[in-house]
């Protein structure tokens, strides 16, 4: 039984880090490729931690929850890398397959960004 | 009091990540993890001007729950459109006025949007007003907006700043 | 039935490798390939642990660790690079 939901879990966490990488590699423009690694990747590595804390805490050689620490650290820090990528494409104005809102130039003077505010949890 | 134990909250939550780093409860490294927590808010305090107020923490609780129940929602969703045809996403840029005040409110619910429904928040502007968010595949652009709104900044706002 | 499971997950992850590599090769834009090197590095994550399963043992997260905050200190330091062509102001 145990066996089973750990080989689902690895399974599953494979599937979506593999999904992830798909999207960086097979999506149009560099805004929507953003969403395949900060989602699917950020979950694949996420439920593959959950499988390896689970394998090693019943193995009966005592409770260790180290793994949790890497995927806490995954989930706060993913976001924060992917606000900042999109800030530095916006910035270079890169390519891209949505208009950008014009709102943002009369709000915002083009290379001035505001840098680190949303960015330290 | 104040001016010694400037941020309670983080003192707790530096000691656990201590006592998980050296993946071990012994009383020693639970006193090293105390005095840890104790000393770096102290001699890091001109970071952190403001005090945190968890008014609901229940709230905070449910709202946990909700994102990581809509994170895996979330995931299935990506990859369902990773694995169909790129050619049909319609992606858009959506400019979404925020009604949170404080720096760890507004960096949470960017953090939430990145993690969550198809979508990244890509920029904020300089009178905080409003969160430019990127989104994977969207028909109605008000619909999501009232969406995330009412799902994620409703809640946010409810914990750290009723009023 | 396990090691059954973690010998496809190796291939998938390696699979993924090659579509990052990929991405990192031709990605049009700098930004391109500074997400492509940050999917790399969540990716040796996802090796480093699989390999501690398959060979159980524990020795692995610290390294799993260490990547992840070294990963992002990279990231972080690339995107202010581009940002403002400097990053320590």
């Amino acid at each position: 039984m145990l066996d089973f939901l750990l080989s689902l879990l690895i399974l599953a966490g494979a599937a979506f880090t593999f999904i992830g990488s798909l999207g960086l590699a097979r999506l149009p423009d560099f805004y929507t490729r953003l969403h395949g690694p900060t989602k699917a990747t950020t979950l694949g590595v996420g439920s593959l931690l959950i499988a390896s804390s689970l394998y090693f805490n019943t193995r009966g050689e005592g409770v260790s929850l180290h793994e949790a620490l890497v995927t806490l650290f995954l989930f706060i820090t993913a976001p924060a890398s992917a606000h900042l990528l999109s800030k530095a494409a916006l910035h270079l104005q890169l390519r891209s397959l949505a208009p950008l809102p014009t709102a943002l130039e009369a709000v915002q003077k083009p290379g001035q960004t505001d840098l680190g505010s949303t960015d330290t949890p | 009091m104040r001016r010694l134990l400037p941020h309670p909250l983080m003192t707790l939550t530096l000691a656990t990540l201590w006592l998980l780093l050296v993946n071990s409860a012994a009383p020693g490294q639970i006193v090293l993890g105390l005095v840890l927590g104790w000393a770096i808010p102290l001699f890091t305090q001109r970071f952190w001007p403001e005090t945190l107020h968890i008014h609901r923490p229940f709230a905070l609780l449910r709202f946990i729950i909700r994102v990581l129940g809509d994170i895996v929602v979330a995931n299935l969703t990506v990859a369902r459109l990773i694995l169909g045809h790129p050619q049909r996403l319609r992606p858009a840029f959506v400019l979404m006025p925020l009604a949170l005040k404080s720096d760890l409110a507004i960096s949470l619910l960017a953090n939430t949007i990145c993690l969550t429904p198809g979508t990244v928040s890509a920029c904020l502007t300089l009178d905080r007003h409003h969160l430019l968010v990127h989104t994977l595949d969207t028909a109605d652009r008000e619909q999501l907006i009232a969406m995330l709104k009412s799902r994620y900044e409703t809640p946010l706002q409810e914990i750290f700043e009723p009023c | 039935m396990l090691n059954t499971a973690v010998l496809i997950a190796f291939a998938l992850v390696a699979a993924a490798f090659a579509l990052s590599l990929w991405r990192l090769l031709i990605g049009p834009s700098a930004p391109d390939r500074i997400l492509a090197l940050d999917t790399l590095y969540i990716n040796a994550i996802a090796l480093l642990v699989l390999l501690g399963i398959h060979l159980s043992s524990a020795l692995y997260f610290e390294a799993a660790l260490l990547i992840a905050l070294m990963g992002f200190v990279g990231t972080v330091a690339l995107c202010k690079f581009l940002l403002r062509g400097d990053i320590i102001e």
